[in-house]
Formats: structure tokens, C-alpha cells, sequence
């Protein structure tokens, strides 16, 4: 897939198994450290929960199109999605090029990027088991107004892999300027702060003001989160949906078509000034 | 890329042996070259802010000129000073850098390429952090670089038994990576780089930091990787025991530039023109005696003398002190390949006729001297 001279599908398959079971092993190592990633990852969008719920509250139960309990279900079908589509890649990446761990990775007979997917991946389901069941718990303490329409459910799984995929792809294209720029640190925390944004995370997008609302759609940010938040509670409209799904796969097919073409020019640049 | 290299590759103790190695070699480099262009700006804030306006940069060569030919199956140690080019070569070799000029083909392949069947092939032991993933254990880290070389399973329960037993490992392999000593780091990340049975390794400074007994085990270890699996090691070290115990040859670089390339006995032969004349004398006689007649005493500690000999006058020497001194004991020396390694550095840049060693007789000749002496030579 990516360069064109890809390891054929079997062999693939034999190296995410290999992954999959060695970063299992090995994020179970670090339960602690899990426990206290994992608690961030709540917090956050708890944070917003109550304070979004407080001012629907005080609004005369309802801000924005939301009630309470619909803030309370945004937030914790968002904290799922979140941390089903988030990677890393940014970070590892600007660390590897700095500290000279890009050479080995390069000498492998496989492309990086699937090392990182496994990884991605084995992290989203290894903590997808604990997630489930807080999202679940603090749903019904906070009263969370969630009844997904059948089709809202069914067209969820797709939109959500179409996320996971898209917002991978596009983290790892960002995290290739760090072939090219120094201290990325910077550009990630732009990025990351871009990411909170539009995507949806401090606010549904319909809370924003309208020019927000257009470049969140217009870039790939809400098609990264926000879309399947959406979908799964049951506020897009099947034109709405259909809509996204479009924008999904368009943004797919484009970052997935520079992907190699950046990564082969950001590799050129890596061995021209020195691996 | 066959011809023009023949010519071109300088030196062998046996020429015919060098055919072969230009006919079929395994690892060819011709007029490699490679330039950084390094930012650079004055100091103090002016510059600073000029800079950010407009880069400068500057040119600054790491590898010159390096051409050589190694042959299937040979272990060749690769010398120079720091920031003479080892490094870039072996990396450009590897297929990490892209050369500002230059052929080469390692196995038929361009290394920059990085052809999936190429690097299935090759090693590149650099640093300790390399194969081994930090946070699991060893044996896990083999479990991934089999499924990423595609090891078939046979093989690789082979592979890693042999690799087990030759750097005993066995203790090793539950234990997480960051759990490990330097030396038995560096045992696991040589297994894990050779779980794919590679022809060709490129070995950075492989016992760089380790003790002296764990610096041995790496090195019988190389030569009977090398034995067995018949592989072509190319390897840099700063420990000339290494280069000793390991290489038939030497390639020595300096700025960039081929400066030897031939057997270790050659280099001796070539750069060190002296021999040193280590003497007992009996009794009390040394301070009564015109030593410096014999030679240039380099060293006088009590009764023991050290003269420092042209080699052609070394045997002639030798007689006459044990004909007119009161010698109790007597020792002929090259001196040790690391000062002659460090005297070709210093030499290196002045030397007009780089990459012209001696030819095949001169480098058979017996290191030791041609004298019988009494009392054993050492080196």
C-alpha cells in the first residue's frame, strides 16, 4: 500500500499478530502508567460534561440544542470515539527523528507505519475493555439521555473505523514534518490544540460559530471525532450522514495518496542530512 | 562496476585471492562521496536574526573519496580517527544515507534503494538500542524481528538456539531489555540483529563500552558467525584487539580519504619502519655503557634497555649486543598496532601516495625478525 512494493497480505497478518501479542505483553507491563493515561482520558471530557451540563442547567435545561443529559451522552460516547481514534505518532515520530531511533526502523525489510498501527491498536482495544465499562458507569450516574436511533448504531461502526483510519493517517503525515523541522514541538502543539477544537472536544461543533463549523468541515478535523459522536446520538439526518461518510472517504483517499509520495520525500531529506 | 575496479582496488597478500574479490564482490564502493550541508551562522544576536532570514550553510565533506572491493566471506576492519568517515561509509553501506557521488553496490543492490530483498540480507549493529524493544523482554523482541524478516519457523528455532548457545543468552531471553547490563545488551541486540541469518553485517564499534572478557565473547562470536554462515562482516572499532583477533584486513580512512587497505601484517610493515630492541643487562653495567651506540634508547629503567632500531639494521643490532653487552634477556618488538594506527592518523594527512601499500613480499615479511634470538620474542 504504501511505496508500492508492499509485503503481501499474509505475511502482514503474521506481523499484526506478532505486535499485537508482544504490545499487549508489554502495555500490561506498565498497568500503573495505563491507570494514570487512562484517568486523563476521562477526566477531560468529565470536565467539559459537567460544565456543559451546569450551563444547560442554568439555561433553563437546555444550551445550545443540548440538554443535561444530551451533553452528558455527547461527552461520553466522545471520550470513547476519542480514545479509539487517538495515536501518538506525532510525538514518537518528533522523538525517534531527534534521537537517531529513525535508522533501525528504516533498515527493516517493512514499512514503519505498521508497526505503529499495531501498536495503535493494541492500545485501543487493551483500554477499550476499561473504557467501555467507566463510559457506561458514569452514564448512568450522570443521567446521560442516550437512545441512538437502529441505523444511527449501525452506521456508526463504519464511520468509526473511516475515523480511526482517517485520523491516523493524518497524524502520521503531520508527524512526518519532523524529517524537515527541528523541534516539532511547536507544530504539535498547534496541531493538538487544532485537534481539540474541531473535532469537537471542548464543545459539540454545533456549538461553535459558524465560520469554526466550516473549516472544522472543510478540513479533516470533524471527520475525525466529531462525525461519528454525532452520528451515534442520533442528530445527523440520513442526507447529514451520507454527507459525512463522503467527506470521510475523500479525505481518506487524498491523505492516503500523499502519504507515500511525503514519506518518500522525508526520507530523501532524512538521508540527505544524515540518518 | 567489474573493471575499472580491479585497477582501481589497491593491495592483497595474495593477488589472486583479490581477483576473486573484485570478480564477485560482495561489497563494491567507488569515488563515494558525502557532503552535509551544515547550517552556520556568527555568533551574537545580529547573526541570529540574520539567520533567520537567510540560512547560510556550508559544505562540509565527511567522506571524500573512498573506493574498495570486499569479497564473500571477508571480515574487514574498517579504521580511521574520529570524524574520519567510518561511520557515513558503513551508513551509506547500510542504505541510510545517500551519497553526494559515488557507485556502490552491496549483493548487487543499491543500499539507498533499501529494496525490501536487500535489507532481508544485511545487518547494521549500531549503538545499543537498536533491535530490542526497551519495555519487553529479549525474547519477545526476537518473536517481532521474526515476524518482520518472515523467518520461516524452522529456521528461526535453529537460528535463535545457535545464538542462545554461541553468546549464551539463555538467562537472558525473560528478561526485559532495560533490566540489562551493557554487555549483555549488547549480546542480545547482535542476536536480534542476526535472527535473519544476514550475509553481510555492518558491525559500528560492536564492543564499544563492554569489559574485556565480554569484548572477547563478541569477537569469537563474530568469527564464528562468520565461519559458519560464511558472512561478510565489514566493522569499525576503536579496540585495535578487536581488529586483531577479528580481520585478515584493514581499510584505514582518514578525512574521507582511503589511506591503506590491506593485511594488518602490511600495515605494520608500512607505517612502522622501526622495530624496538627491548634488552636485560646483568648487574650494575648499564650506566657505564655508550648505549646510545646501538641505537636510539627510547627508554632506560634500571637495567632494562629499550632501543628503538631501523628494521633493516634490527638483526645486525641484535648481534652486536648480545656479542658485547652482558644481556640477560632480550626481546624484539613491532611496536603495538595501535601506535602504529595512531601515527598513520598523524601522518595520514600529509602522506602524498595514499592507498599504496606495500606490495605482497614486503607485507609476508616476518614481523617478529629474521634473528633466532635466544630469549623469546615477544610482540
Amino acid at each position: 500500500m504504501i511505496a508500492g512494493r508492499a509485503a503481501g497480505p499474509r505475511a502482514l497478518l503474521g506481523l499484526y499478530r506478532a505486535q499485537f501479542a508482544v504490545h499487549l505483553a508489554a502495555q500490561m507491563q506498565y498497568r500503573v502508567m495505563l491507570a494514570i493515561w487512562l484517568i486523563g482520558l476521562v477526566l477531560q471530557p468529565l470536565m467539559y460534561l459537567v460544565v456543559w451540563a451546569t450551563v444547560a442547567r442554568s439555561q433553563g435545561g437546555e444550551a445550545g440544542g443540548f440538554t443535561a443529559g444530551q451533553f452528558a451522552a455527547y461527552f461520553l460516547v466522545l471520550m470513547v470515539v476519542n480514545q479509539l481514534t487517538f495515536t501518538w505518532v506525532t510525538e514518537v515520530t518528533e522523538y525517534r527523528v531527534r534521537e537517531g531511533e529513525f535508522s533501525p526502523l528504516l533498515l527493516r525489510p517493512v514499512h514503519p507505519i505498521h508497526a505503529d498501527l499495531a501498536e495503535n491498536l493494541t492500545y485501543k482495544l487493551l483500554t477499550l475493555t476499561l473504557t467501555l465499562p467507566i463510559a457506561l458507569l458514569l452514564g448512568v450516574s450522570f443521567g446521560a439521555d442516550f437512545s441512538p436511533p437502529v441505523w444511527a448504531v449501525a452506521a456508526f461502526v463504519p464511520a468509526l473505523g473511516l475515523a480511526v483510519a482517517l485520523r491516523f493517517v493524518a497524524d502520521w503525515l503531520v508527524a512526518l514534518l519532523a524529517f524537515w523541522v527541528t523541534r516539532m514541538t511547536a507544530i504539535n502543539q498547534t496541531y493538538s490544540v487544532l485537534t481539540i477544537f474541531l473535532t469537537g472536544q471542548i464543545a459539540p461543533l454545533s456549538l461553535f460559530p459558524e465560520p469554526v463549523r466550516v473549516v472544522a468541515a472543510v478540513l479533516p478535523f470533524r471527520w475525525m471525532v466529531a462525525f461519528p459522536v454525532e452520528l451515534l446520538l442520533g442528530r445527523l439526518s440520513a442526507r447529514e450522514t451520507l454527507v459525512g461518510f463522503g467527506a470521510q472517504a475523500v479525505w481518506l483517499v487524498v491523505l492516503v495518496a500523499v502519504l507515500p509520495w511525503a514519506w518518500r520525500a522525508g526520507v530523501r531529506r532524512y538521508s540527505a542530512v544524515g540518518a | 562496476m567489474i573493471s575499472p575496479l580491479a585497477t582501481r582496488v589497491p593491495t592483497a597478500p595474495d593477488p589472486t585471492l583479490r581477483g576473486a574479490a573484485t570478480r564477485d564482490a560482495t561489497i563494491s564502493v567507488r569515488g563515494l562521496r558525502k557532503t552535509y550541508a551544515v547550517p552556520e551562522r556568527e555568533a551574537g544576536a545580529v547573526a541570529a536574526v540574520r539567520s533567520l532570514v537567510r540560512r547560510t550553510t556550508r559544505e562540509v565533506p565527511a567522506v571524500a573519496d573512498v573506493g574498495f572491493a570486499i569479497a564473500p566471506g571477508e571480515v574487514v576492519g574498517f579504521l580511521g580517527p574520529n570524524g574520519a568517515g567510518k561511520t557515513t561509509t558503513l551508513k551509506v553501506l547500510a542504505g541510510l544515507l545517500h551519497p553526494s557521488a559515488g557507485e556502490v553496490t552491496v549483493l548487487g543492490h543499491v543500499p539507498w534503494r533499501r529494496d525490501r530483498a536487500y535489507l532481508a540480507q544485511i545487518t547494521l549493529v549500531m549503538g545499543q538500542r537498536n533491535q530490542l524493544h526497551w519495555d519487553i523482554p529479549v525474547g519477545d523482541s526476537f518473536v517481532l524481528n521474526r515476524a518482520i524478516y518472515r523467518i520461516p519457523e524452522r529456521q528461526y528455532r535453529e537460528t535463535v538456539d545457535e545464538l542462545v548457545d554461541l553468546l549464551g543468552l539463555e538467562e537472558l531471553l525473560p528478561k526485559p531489555v532495560r533490566n540489562l547490563s551493557l554487555g549483555e545488551r549488547m549480546k542480545c541486540e547482535l542476536a536480534a540483529a542476526l535472527l535473519h541469518r544476514p550475509r553481510v553485517l555492518f558491525l559500528d564499534e560492536p564492543t564499544l563500552g563492554l569489559d574485556v572478557s565480554a569484548q572477547r565473547r563478541i569477537r569469537a562470536f563474530v568469527a564464528e558467525y562468520n565461519r559458519r554462515h560464511e558472512a561478510t562482516v565489514l566493522l569499525t572499532s576503536h579496540y585495535m584487539a578487536d581488529v586483531e583477533a577479528l580481520c585478515q584486513r584493514v581499510i584505514v580512512i582518514h578525512r574521507g580519504r582511503l589511506l591503506y587497505d590491506g593485511d594488518l601484517t602490511g600495515l605494520v610493515a608500512r607505517f612502522a619502519p622501526d622495530k624496538t630492541v627491548v634488552v636485560e643487562l646483568a648487574g650494575d653495567a648499564a650506566p657505564e655503557l655508550d648505549l646510545a651506540a646501538y641505537g636510539e634508547v627510547v627508554r632506560r629503567d634500571g637495567g632494562q634497555v629499550a632501543f628503538r632500531v631501523p628494521k633493516a639494521a634490527a638483526a645486525a643490532v641484535v648481534g652486536r649486543l648480545l656479542a658485547e653487552l652482558p644481556v640477560v634477556d632480550l626481546t624484539v618488538e613491532d611496536p603495538p598496532v595501535e601506535d602504529i594506527i595512531e601515527r598513520v592518523f598523524r601522518e595520514g594527512g600529509a602522506q602524498g601516495d595514499v592507498a599504496s601499500p606495500p606490495d605482497g613480499a614486503a607485507a609476508r615479511e616476518p614481523s617478529d625478525g629474521a634473528v633466532a634470538v635466544p630469549a623469546g620474542v615477544s610482540r
